[in-house]
């Protein structure tokens, strides 16, 4: 068989389509012919449909619920209300934080669109007509949407059901609207070092609610089969394993008597981590009626109910000596988690890896509370785009160097390069506690300065300062400097679990006998392209082309245990295991050569996609001749077959990084941010597909537009939900979207098999602050220091105005 | 997000579709491209008995130039009002504002007689037309009336058609050769709805104004037509001061709503900078 045309080294790479390979995604043939299979494309016979009764008000007791002329609406089958689920002790769930959560609102209301009954049905229509003749009578009562008032005496008290529990899930409640307290660093230590400091600035960094909005909202077709006892569930889910043993502790199934599916998911942010009334609902009425039952949400239901992110409202003080060098920081927060603690958040993180907030730099002391409070708001407080509760850290920190930077008067790119972590002082350990892998900060920033032609912008922008002045234009122009780094591939089993599911990810490799094989691991792609990656990784590992290579994820009866996607975890933790799988079959193959290339193992070299003898590499055999030795030549002392599967249990976290510029121009007369220019240096460490890298570059940027710019969910005083509907929420079409220039540098990680660090969220991580960045910016010759995100067209003339630069005097209100 | 339930009908001529409408009653509505009546369907906010589709009543489509005279069928899509180069050169503001109105999809559905008709504030036409002084043309049982684009608007949804009514066309004078024009149209986003927006038409005459048209979009319950602008700027030279108090005339008739677009203050200021950037425009425009 080693008779094949001889063909080089580089033919030999190439075919691979290994690491660092643009590899065209092997999803996209089957999306862009609209030939993916989502949830809602799954239908079964005989299949109803559930739709929810949701609350009008933000916080009241439910009086009454008349069910009688919901049922009466021809082909309304069943109207689920908390007393149904009660019997089953499933009115309430468990959340992933550690709280309880009503699957149907049982006697109180909390937020508005809450669920309060589940109406089933023939169809979608009579669902929804049985769901407008539900009659609840609610009292109604104050609602509390002010974070700030939650904790106040006489606040109301929302959580009747736990007012008395003096302790939660992460230690002592003050309050009866209060959820925990936490803490991180050295807080004498660093109030010493503010009272001691030459200079300190403080601000109130506010980031406001916002929605990761996935294109696909969240949905699940439930299916119990009475036969044999299985429940099976496809669904929108970033973690089947993870919903499928929560689910069997929840309901009581056995384990193996539950089959989770994740079938193609139009993306997630975040947003698909957790687990909603929705699915519990759906799975009982699967139960009970005995047929399959889907629930898919609209996207008013999506924005205002399911996974909220951020609000985080984050007071600052850092501390420096005149000519710039921090000497401390200090942040507490204020946490809104809305009505019930629905984090998705490692179980020993209440405040995610928030102090992750020193961020880039050498800080000597620093300290940070959160104090999460319960308003009457949607649940949720999901890592948007971004490893836990990062971008909020990496917003507040790049913001306070910013605000910093003004007070002593130096740029904010200097002030950035004084005080980065420097590249020797890699592996660091921050004040707060985390251990950086690796990181070429200032040789990033360098390239980023020197591309964007930093001082030129600077000089422009002095000049479009005195052109204004002089009455020749009203615009501002504005550069924002933003330099992140993230924490991600959680995590380490010893301190990252969920739900006490150690955070660990898996890969499990078959080799097929004509050398072609398949993969499957515990993660699940919702527009990642893991497809297409981790054959790449594999390609690289075993030597066989990445095209040859099927990959699988999704199913819990298929796919070994893992932990899901999310917070950029995938290629930092499963990619690491599908590197480990691929050194398993790599070491059995390195056997089966040596048998039958008749020498000792330890005389092979692996080279591209073979296995050589070393000094003779004449005598080879490739991976495709060891496949099919495997299955059928009998080996003395090795079982057959060619397979491996590896769990991966991460040593440490990876920690990608980059610098960012982005140069705004600013209309005063109309509040309108035009984008001119927007360069993005990433760094993931090793580098697998740069097409891909782009990809998400693109995408994360664009979602970081989208919520500095505009993206906000808010609520009046009455407790109704303001931005739940895409007229009003803010998604970038490719009008208000600029090019994005992207660059990069690769420091790999010295932990990872590969050195890959993961890349999907850190645009949304540093991004956010570089628009941020650049509309103070614009002002901060003026005075500014800090306005509120989102810079939409009103905030930004009100801040014009506020400067005194709107040039006619306030209109009358 | 999901309708009541309602029957469709498909009348083949405008009499069979008024007859229907007549007929079916109260509990009936005409729809024509559906991208406001059937969103607003979905939300439950809109729930009709009897939809009669009009798509197929072809004498409610076509746009004519004759004479001075423009007459716009009521189902002409906004997409062929900006692909119509006769409307173009008679009266370019049209193409001008269609292009402002949502995205490319909707506009090729979305028609130029259901978007006057629907009496949505935020619908860019009702302004423009105001601007224009065009007539909308009424059929109805008792037969065909005129009503003035500027007596049209009563408030929110609701407008001077009758019941049993259908806006057959909409008929304009073209302005004079020369004039000049511009929609001026701030909003978030593309889909989005005006904050603020201004229809302009001027004609000059040695450098002096002769006649204005300014009417307003989303910054009250109807468009409004700022008469008062237009005298601001009935004589003048259009200089600065001119402009000036014309934005003041038209921020004092402003009542725009409080929503996420921005507070009160801010979309009165903007109307202010719509109404003055649609001026300049305009003016450049005018030959
Ligand atoms: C996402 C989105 C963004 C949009 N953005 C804008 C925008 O920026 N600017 C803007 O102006 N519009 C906007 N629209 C609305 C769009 O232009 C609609 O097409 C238009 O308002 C209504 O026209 P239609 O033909 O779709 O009417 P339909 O939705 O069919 O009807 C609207 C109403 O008018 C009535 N009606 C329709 N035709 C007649 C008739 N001939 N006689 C009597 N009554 C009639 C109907 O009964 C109904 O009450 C947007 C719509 C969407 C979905």
């Amino acid at each position: 068989m080693n008779a094949e045309t001889p063909i080089s080294l580089e033919q030999r790479k190439d075919k691979l389509q290994g690491l660092g390979c643009s590899r065209k995604r092997v999803e996209d043939a089957r999306f862009t012919q609209g030939k993916g299979n989502y949830v809602d494309d799954i239908k079964l016979p005989g299949m109803l449909f559930g739709d929810f009764v949701r609350s009008p008000i933000g916080h009241g007791r439910i009086k009454s619920i008349n069910k009688e002329a919901a049922l009466a609406v021809p082909g309304v089958k069943a109207v689920l209300t908390a007393d149904d689920l009660r019997p089953l002790g499933l009115h309430w769930m468990p959340t992933l934080a550690g709280d309880v959560q009503a699957v149907l609102a049982d006697e109180k209301v909390l937020f508005q669109n809450q669920e309060v009954a589940f109406v089933v049905a023939e169809d979608r229509y009579a669902a929804a007509d049985g769901v407008e003749l539900v009659e609840v009578e609610y009292e109604d009562l104050p609602p509390l949407v002010d974070p700030f008032k939650a904790m106040e005496e006489g606040a109301p008290t929302l959580r009747e059901d736990i007012a008395d529990k003096t302790e939660g899930a992460h230690g002592p409640r003050r309050h009866p609207n209060h959820i925990f307290t936490w803490e991180a660093g050295d807080q004498a230590a660093t109030e010493q070092a503010l009272a001691g400091a030459e200079v300190v600035a403080e601000e109130m960094v506010s980031y406001q609610r916002v929605h990761p909005c996935p294109l696909e909202t969240c949905g699940c077709v439930a299916s119990m089969d009475k036969i044999n006892g299985k429940l099976t569930i496809w669904g929108t889910f970033q973690a089947p394993h993870a919903v499928r043993t929560v689910a069997s502790l929840i309901t009581k199934i056995p384990e193996h008597n539950i089959r989770i599916i994740s079938p193609d998911i139009g993306g997630g942010f975040g947003n698909k981590v957790g687990v909603y009334p929705g699915y519990i609902c759906s799975a009982v009425a699967s139960i009970v009626l005995g047929v399959p039952v889907k629930w898919i949400e609209d996207r008013m239901e999506n924005l205002s109910t399911t996974a909220f992110a951020r609000d985080y409202h984050m007071t600052g003080r850092i501390a420096a000596t005149r000519d710039g060098r921090i000497t401390g920081l200090w942040c507490h927060v204020l946490a809104d988690h809305g009505a019930f603690d629905a984090c998705a958040d490692p179980t020993k993180f209440p405040a995610g890896f928030f102090n992750i907030c020193t961020g880039s730099y050498d800080i000597p002391t620093a300290y940070v509370a959160v104090d999460g409070v319960y308003t009457n708001k949607a649940p949720g407080g999901v890592a948007y785009r971004c490893s836990f509760r990062v971008t909020e850290a990496s917003y507040f920190i790049e913001r306070m160097v910013d605000v910093l930077a003004r007070k002593l008067d130096m740029d904010p790119a200097e002030i950035r390069l004084k005080n980065f972590i420097r590249k020797e002082q890699f592996p660091y350990t921050s004040a707060l506690g985390w251990e950086y892998d690796s990181g070429d900060y200032e040789t990033a920033m360098d390239k980023a300065l020197k591309t964007v032609d930093y001082q030129g912008l600077r000089a422009e922008q002095k000049a479009a300062r005195e052109a204004f002045q002089r009455g020749e234009t009203r615009k501002l122009m504005g550069v924002g400097v933003a330099f992140f780094t993230e924490i991600v591939g959680a995590g380490p089993v010893k301190n990252c679990d969920i739900l006490g599911l150690g955070m660990f990810d898996s890969c499990e490799i078959r080799i097929h006998p004509t050398g072609s094989a398949i993969a499957r691991l515990g993660t699940i792609s919702q527009g990642q392209g893991h497809a297409t990656t981790f054959a790449q990784i594999l390609a690289s590992e075993i030597g066989i082309p990445a095209e040859d290579i099927t990959l699988e994820e999704g199913d819990t009866d298929t796919a070994p245990y893992g932990l899901g996607t999310y917070g950029s975890r995938s290629t930092p933790v499963a990619g690491a295991a599908t590197a480990m799988a691929g050194r398993k079959i790599r070491a059995k193959a390195q056997m089966i050569a040596a048998y039958l290339l008749e020498v000792h193992d330890g005389d092979l070299e692996w080279e591209v996609d073979r296995f050589q003898v070393k000094g003779n590499p004449e005598r080879h055999k490739t991976m495709k001749e060891i496949a099919f030795a495997a299955y059928n030549q009998a080996i003395p002392g090795l079982e057959p077959g060619l397979e491996a599967v590896s769990y991966y249990d991460p040593p440490n976290m990876t920690y990608p990084f980059g610098a960012y510029v982005c140069v705004v121009d600013i209309d005063v007369d109309t509040g309108v941010t035009e984008i001119r220019r927007f360069y993005a240096l990433d760094d993931c460490g090793t580098r697998i597909n740069p097409m891909i890298i782009e990809g998400q570059v693109h995408g994360g940027l664009t979602e970081a537009l989208a919520i500095a710019m505009g993206q906000e969910i808010t609520y009046d005083e009455d407790g109704n939900v303001h931005g739940g509907s895409l007229m009003d929420f803010f998604l970038p079409t490719a009008v208000e979207t600029p090019t994005w220039e992207t660059d990069w540098t690769e420091t790999p990680s010295p932990h990872h098999p590969i050195g890959a660090k993961g890349v999907g969220e850190s645009p949304n991580v540093g991004g956010v602050s570089a628009f941020s960045n650049a509309v103070n910016d614009a002002f901060a010759h003026l005075g500014l220091t800090h306005t509120q995100m989102p810079h939409d067209h009103w905030r930004v003339w009100q801040t014009a105005q506020r400067l005194g630069l709107t040039g006619q005097p306030a209109a009358a209100e | 997000m999901i309708p009541g339930a309602f029957d469709y009908h498909r009348p083949r001529t405008l009499d069979e579709a008024i007859s229907l409408l007549a007929s079916l009653g109260e509990e009936s509505r005409v729809v024509a491209g559906g991208h406001s009546l059937i969103p607003m369907m979905k939300l439950r906010m809109a729930v009709p008995e009897h939809l009669i589709d009009l798509r197929e009543v072809a004498e409610l489509r076509g746009i004519a130039v004759e004479g001075g005279q423009i007459t716009i069928g009521a189902m002409t899509t906004q997409q062929e009002v900006i692909g119509s180069e006769e409307l173009a050169s008679a009266c370019p503001i049209l193409r001008e504002a269609a292009l402002q109105i949502a995205d490319p999809q909707i506009r090729s559905l979305g028609t130029l007689g259901g978007n006057v008709a629907n009496g949505d504030p935020g619908n860019d036409m009702p302004a423009v037309m105001q601007a224009l002084d065009a007539a909308f043309v009424l059929r109805g049982p008792e037969g065909e009336r005129e009503v003035v684009a500027r007596a049209f608007y009563e408030g929110p949804f609701t407008t001077a058609l009758g019941e049993g009514e259908v806006l057959a066309a909409i008929r304009i004078a073209a302005p004079a050769a020369g004039h000049g024009w511009a929609y001026e149209k701030q909003k978030r986003k593309i889909g989005d709805y005006a904050t603020a927006a201004a229809a302009v038409l001027l004609e000059l005459e040695g450098g002096t104004c002769r006649k204005a048209s300014v009417a307003l979009t989303n910054v009250g319950d109807t468009p409004l037509h700022a008469a008062d602008a237009e005298a601001a700027l009935v004589g003048s030279s259009l200089d600065a001061a001119a402009v000036e108090a014309a934005a003041a005339a038209a921020r004092a008739i402003a009542e725009p709503a409080e929503d996420g677009r921005g507070p009160r203050a801010f979309r009165v200021h903007l109307t202010g900078v719509m109404v003055a950037r649609a001026i300049e425009a305009a003016k450049r425009r005018a030959g």
